[in-house]
C-alpha cells in the first residue's frame, strides 16, 4: 500500500518570499496567507513530484531539531490546511501540473 | 423660408484623473453639467480621451436595493454591476456604457473600478487613504472607515495640499511611486487638488493617547497595505497584479503605524 502524499502549489495563487516568510494570496478570493520559515520550506518543495515524507526527511529534519514523526504530522496538518484554502493540491500520486516556481507570480 | 432641422446631439465631458482622460457621453445636458460640477478641477479642456463611456440614464426609482458589487471579466469585457448601476467596458475598443439613474455616486463607482483595473496593469492601485503633499512629498494616511483618514485631512496645515480624504491614487511614474490627486472624496465632501508628488510614506492610522510613529515591516506591512487596497475584481490575473504591486511598493516605500491624538499637533510629525 502506498501512503505517499504529493503536494503541488496551485497555479491560482500569487506568492512572494519576504525574508524567512512567504506571502501567498489566493487569486480566487484574495485571501492572504503568511507562511513561516518551516512552512516556506515545505511550500518551496511542493513540486507535485516529491512525496511529502521525503520533503520532511530531507528538508525539515535535516535543518530543524524535530523528530520525523512529529515533523510529518505537522507538515500534513499544514498542507491539508493549505489545500482547504485552495493554495495547494494534494494527491496520493505525483501531480503533473505547471505549477509556478516558488515565489513566482504570473 | 428655408426649413431647419435640429438634431439633438449627445453632450459629453472629458474627466481626467491620474493623467487618464475618459470621455462621458449622455443625451441629458443636465447630467453632463452635474458631472462637470462634481469633477471640477478634473474636467479636461482637451478633446482627446483614452476611453469613452455612453451613459444611459434610467428613470429615478429604478435602482434595486442590491448593494453587492460584482466585477467580472466576460468575453473581452469587464462587467460591473450593483443595484444602482450596470456597466460594461471593453478595453480593446476603449469603449463602454453605463446604465444608471441621474446621480453622481454610480458614475463615481464606475470610474473607481475602471481606474483600479487600469492601474493594476501599470503597477499602481487605489487605496483607502487620505493623502496630502507637503514639501514636495506625498504622505498617505490609510485605514478602514473610522480610522481617521478624514480627521487627518481636516487637521492638515495650510502648507499641505490635500489630494483626497478618502481614496488615494498611487501610480508608477518614472520608476517612482507617485500619489495623484483625485475627485474621490469622503466625509470631507471636497474634491482633492489635482496635483502629484512622489510617495514619501504610508501611515497606517490608529487613534491613541499620544502621537507616535512606529515602523512596520515585512509581512505586517504587506498585510496592512493590502487590507486597504481597493479590490473590485475577483479575476485571478488582476489579483496577482495587485499583489505584486503591493509587494513591490512595500519594498520601496516605508510603511509606518501612526498612532495619533486627533488634534493639529499630529502634523508636527509629518515632515
Amino acid at each position: 500500500m502506498n501512503n505517499k502524499r504529493y503536494v503541488a502549489r496551485s497555479t491560482a495563487i500569487a506568492a512572494r518570499v519576504l525574508g524567512d516568510e512567504t506571502m501567498v494570496m489566493s487569486a480566487t478570493n484574495s485571501t492572504l496567507f503568511t507562511l513561516d520559515e518551516v512552512a516556506t520550506v515545505i511550500w518551496e518543495s511542493a513540486d507535485g513530484a516529491t512525496p511529502l515524507e521525503e520533503i520532511v526527511s530531507k528538508k525539515i529534519c535535516t535543518q530543524y531539531d524535530i523528530t520525523p514523526e512529529i515533523a510529518l504530522k505537522d507538515a500534513e496538518g499544514l498542507v491539508e490546511e493549505l489545500a482547504e484554502h485552495g493554495l495547494v493540491l494534494l494527491s496520493d500520486k505525483p501531480i503533473a501540473q505547471s505549477a509556478t516556481s516558488p515565489g513566482e507570480t504570473k | 423660408m428655408p426649413g431647419v432641422t435640429v438634431a439633438e446631439l449627445r453632450s459629453d465631458v472629458v474627466v481626467e484623473i491620474g493623467g487618464l482622460p475618459i470621455r462621458l457621453r449622455s443625451d441629458d445636458p443636465a447630467f453632463i453639467r452635474m458631472i462637470q460640477d462634481r469633477y471640477a478641477g478634473y474636467v479636461s479642456s482637451s478633446d482627446d480621451a483614452s476611453f469613452e463611456f455612453d451613459v444611459e440614464l434610467a428613470p429615478p426609482g429604478t435602482e434595486s436595493g442590491d448593494e453587492d458589487l460584482r466585477v467580472t471579466w466576460d468575453s473581452g469585457r469587464w462587467l460591473m454591476e450593483r443595484g444602482d448601476f450596470r456597466a460594461e467596458w471593453n478595453p480593446s475598443t476603449a469603449r463602454g456604457r453605463i446604465e444608471q439613474t441621474i446621480n453622481p455616486y454610480s458614475l463615481d463607482s464606475v470610474l473607481r473600478i475602471v481606474h483600479t483595473l487600469l492601474l493594476a496593469r501599470k503597477g499602481g492601485f487605489l487605496v483607502h487613504a487620505s493623502s496630502a503633499i507637503r514639501n514636495g512629498r506625498a504622505f498617505l494616511f490609510s485605514g478602514v472607515s473610522g480610522a481617521g483618514k478624514t480627521t487627518m485631512a481636516k487637521l492638515a496645515p495650510p502648507d499641505a495640499a490635500l489630494l483626497t480624504d478618502e481614496i488615494s491614487y498611487v501610480t508608477l511614474q518614472d520608476g517612482r511611486y507617485t500619489a495623484v490627486g483625485t475627485p474621490f472624496y469622503g466625509e470631507l465632501a471636497r474634491v482633492g487638488e489635482n496635483l502629484r508628488a512622489p510617495v514619501e510614506c504610508v501611515y497606517l492610522l490608529a487613534k491613541g493617547p499620544e502621537n507616535k510613529i512606529e515602523p512596520i515591516v515585512g509581512a505586517d506591512a504587506v498585510h496592512g497595505l493590502l487590507e486597504n487596497i481597493l479590490f473590485f475584481a475577483r479575476d485571478p490575473e488582476f489579483v496577482k497584479l495587485v499583489f505584486d504591486a503591493a509587494l513591490d511598493f512595500v519594498n520601496r516605500v516605508p510603511i509606518r503605524r501612526l498612532t495619533f491624538v486627533p488634534n493639529a499637533r499630529v502634523w508636527e510629525l509629518i515632515v
